[in-house]
């Protein structure tokens, strides 16, 4: 059975989680962004997205990261945790894993 | 908000539209839509047509309503589609009247000639399906890949050391040992290897989508399918071919080559691109209908009075380059190209052709390439013409050129060939290509660097192959040995084919050397066929443009068999790269403007001062004044080298040089590695400051502090 496909965005001491499930793609990361537009501001220092349940990303879900660390801030570092195989290979072979640092876990 | 002029005003079935932009041309996100645009001016009536990604039937048609239809454009806006999963196209309708030109065809869908994006051929060699309707198909694209700060480089094109290479058979062989083989993202990794070389600058074969099943037939000789390999076929203009991405299947090639520009970027590498508009994947009237000729046959094509297709390409049809709106695309193209990817350069293939009118005609001043020359856009990048095409026009050395084009300049080639060999005759000419070809560029302001030099490129044998093989050897490609060139210049050092005999090896290693060192302290630009600096080899096929296999791959392990080779290679570039006085971007003055006592270029042979020019003669040398590098503008210590093309060792007088300066030497092919090339500080000072005694067929630079 296909995961639903959502996030949750959390904020605590300078560190943004953003919790991903299912799919990022057109149909929602607009969305994702909009949300993420609003941590503007906020003195963000890390963008933690805990991606284990993310199932597929499309190039529409990565762009939203990556303009997400762009609004947010130029300081601001993000991190992709615990990707999994496939969305991991995508995120490389595209050559926009240079824009993250990639870990398995916190 | 809801905009008043994003708001729909018109509906069909579910989808809800808009009149459109005329500009851009082509598909266009904009806010809560897409903007389709497409000119067609012989057209009776245009629809549009989508299908979900990959289906086999459209999931919609929705006609240009009249009254969106502004001259000969058709435009419109969609709204609500889910644009990363949709592909769309046109059937557009209009006379079917072959001999006044017109091939209209209402059923067939067309692919949009300003899609950025395309699909059907996502996965290099996954066999297509063949009854699909709709085989190239045009996607939409995103507009939103962050660059930093990247920007191109421009290099000055005096210092450039272009790479050419098929981006597949770069990296596709095993040996290669990377992670993505055959792919954009597996040049990225090979970045430090191209950094070690010293090259700083790479041009890539064709890398626009086109078709690799076309043409394709198993090879009589060993039943493997022989492809359109090199890819000098275009199905569009302005998208990135997806079979050459690692991320194909996802749709991510416009990301993946980004990607990789911006790393080149990062690393101090330019990128020019192949680009080839001289024909398209259509072929002649037999040819499958992909875009152009459902879309403006008459207007895109340069026909015969009769109706059929000109070939000027050799390959079945030759675009109208010259027509207002085919100049008009291949000028949106390069700009496309050179903003959007940050190109650096593009490489014409067969450019004469855009050089002929609307009847096929050579033309004195023709509109496209001025167009070209002057476009404020494309003001820095390098546009370099293979000046010449299939239709008979040879222009090396009379391309249209405004000081800005520059030629791929084929005489460097045969000359320095057939003087490397020990032809007699060749040592006047050989003059002239060592100083950047005065005798071709020296009027009209062209320069020096209106000359890219080569010994070897994609076309005819690797500079392995040219020291191995006396003739081509082409039967794996189905054409009875047929196809290629036949006039290579090559020699095979005593033996066809590999040799275990250490005398030809020996002798092989040398000419190459040869060929190397005189290619890169020739003023001009010059060329390199990525694989020649660890000696790939073809095993003599001329023409590898269907091989997708070991003979068209290289082979890494190479690298380490032909050490030797790669070293040299590796520190040629770089005395390049330390001596300004190789990298002028005018022609010598042939005398001392700079006071210093020398000209800025003499020529010299077995005796100093005075070159043996007769026509037996196979010796010559030259030696620069470092105090001309760069027209007095740099500081460089003079450089002298010595060519012996004789079968006899020879003593070369050396010129005297300024009270307290010594002559170094910095190259001699004729000895054993590692004393064939030293480091730049390394030079080993003569103990002979007289003369040198140069082996057979050998080279031997100095360099004078």
């Amino acid at each position: 059975m296909e995961m639903e496909s959502k996030y949750s965005i959390s904020c605590n001491q300078g560190i943004a989680k953003v919790e991903l499930c299912g799919r990022l793609d057109a149909t929602n990361a607009p969305a994702l962004q909009d949300e993420l537009k609003k941590l503007a501001g906020q003195s963000i220092s890390s963008l933690v997205f805990l991606a284990k349940d993310l199932e597929y990303i499309s190039s529409a879900g990565l762009r939203a990261i990556i303009f997400a660390k762009q609004k947010i801030g130029v300081d601001t570092q993000v991190y992709l945790i615990g990707a999994q195989a496939t969305v991991l290979n995508v995120v490389k072979m595209s050559g926009l894993d240079t824009f993250m640092t990639i870990q398995d876990n916190l | 908000m809801l905009r008043v002029d994003l708001s729909p005003t018109h509906t069909h079935g579910e989808y809800k539209l808009r009149v459109g932009k005329p500009l851009p041309f082509g598909a266009t996100i904009v806010p809560g839509g897409v903007n389709f645009s497409i000119y067609s001016r012989h057209a009776t009536s245009c629809e549009l047509v989508l299908f979900e990604k990959r289906a086999p039937k459209p999931c919609a048609i929705i006609p240009f309503p009249d009254e969106f239809r502004i001259g000969n454009v058709f435009s419109m806006i969609v709204f609500d589609l889910d644009f990363e999963n949709i592909d769309y196209g046109f059937r557009i309708d209009g006379p079917f009247n072959p001999e006044a030109g017109q091939r209209f065809d209402k059923t067939r869908i067309l692919m949009d000639p300003y899609a950025k994006v395309i699909g059907g051929r996502d996965v290099w060699g996954q066999a297509p399906d063949w009854d699909d309707i709709y085989q190239h198909r045009a996607r939409i694209c995103f507009d939103d890949f962050d660059w930093d700060d990247d920007h191109p480089l421009e290099v000055p094109v005096e210092d450039l050391i272009i790479y050419e290479m098929h981006v597949r058979g770069f990296t596709k062989h095993p040996s290669s040992g990377v992670k993505y083989p055959g792919t954009f993202a597996a040049i990225r990794e090979k970045i430090p290897y191209l950094k070690k070389l010293g090259v700083n600058c790479v041009e890539l074969m064709p890398i626009h989508e086109f078709d690799e099943f076309e043409n394709s037939r198993l090879s009589p000789v060993d039943g493997r399918l022989l492809v359109n390999y090199w890819g000098y076929s275009n199905v569009g203009f302005f998208a990135p071919k997806a079979g050459f991405a690692a991320t194909g299947k996802f749709g991510m090639q416009v990301d993946e080559v980004k990607a990789l520009v911006k790393e080149l970027h990062k690393n101090g590498i330019e990128v020019i691109l192949d680009v080839v508009f001289n024909h398209t994947a259509e072929g002649n009237e037999r040819g499958p209908y992909i875009s152009y000729r459902g879309i403006d046959n008459k207007i895109y094509y340069i026909l015969t009075p009769e109706g059929y297709y000109f070939n000027f390409s050799g390959c079945g049809n030759t675009l109208n380059c010259n027509n207002p709106i085919v100049r008009n695309m291949i000028l949106d193209c390069l700009r496309y190209w050179a903003a959007d990817y940050h190109v650096d350069g593009f490489r014409f293939d067969l450019a004469s052709i855009l050089g002929r009118d609307q009847y096929g005609a050579p033309m004195h001043s023709p509109p496209l390439l001025e167009t070209l020359a002057f476009d404020p856009i494309l003001g820095k990048c390098k546009l370099i013409a293979e000046a010449w095409d299939a239709g008979g026009l040879y222009q090396v050395g009379s391309f249209p050129a405004w000081g800005r084009w520059a030629e791929w300049n084929g005489k460097y080639r045969d000359d320095l060939r057939r003087f490397i060999q020990g032809e007699t005759g060749m040592v006047g000419v050989m003059s002239q290509r060592l100083q950047g070809s005065p005798d071709l560029y020296g009027w009209l302001g062209r320069g020096a660097c209106a000359s890219v030099n080569f010994v070897t490129c994609h076309d005819g044998f690797t500079l392995m192959d040219f020291v191995s093989y006396n003739g081509k050897h082409n039967e794996a490609n189905g054409e009875n040995n047929s196809d290629g060139g036949n006039d290579n210049y090559s020699w095979n050092c005593g033996w066809e084919g590999e040799s275990t005999d250490p005398a030809v090896n020996k002798l092989r290693a040398k000419q190459i050397k040869n060929a190397a060192a005189l290619l890169l302290v020739s003023q001009g630009t010059p060329m390199i066929l990525s694989g020649d600096e660890f000696g790939n080899t073809q095993w003599g096929n001329n023409n590898a443009y269907c091989q997708d296999n070991e003979i068209s791959w290289l082979d890494w392990d190479l690298l380490n068999k032909n050490k030797e080779l790669f070293e040299f290679f590796r520190k040629m570039v770089n005395f390049r790269k330390v001596h300004p006085a190789l990298r002028s971007r005018t022609h010598f003055q042939n005398k001392d403007y700079m006071g210093s006592g020398y000209a800025d270029i003499t020529w010299h042979g077995t005796k100093a001062w005075n070159a043996d020019w007769s026509a037996t003669s196979r010796t010559l040398a030259f030696m620069l004044c470092g105090k001309h590098a760069k027209e007095g503008k740099a500081k460089d210590c003079s450089i002298y080298v010595a060519m012996n093309m004789h079968w006899d060792m020879h003593g070369f007088e050396l010129p005297k040089l300024l009270k307290g300066m010594l002559w170094y030497v910095a190259v001699n092919t004729d000895a054993p590695s590692p004393q064939d090339i030293w480091d730049v500080g390394e030079e080993k000072k003569l103990g002979n400051q007289g003369e040198f005694l140069v082996g057979p067929r050998s080279v031997v630079i100095l360099t004078g502090k």
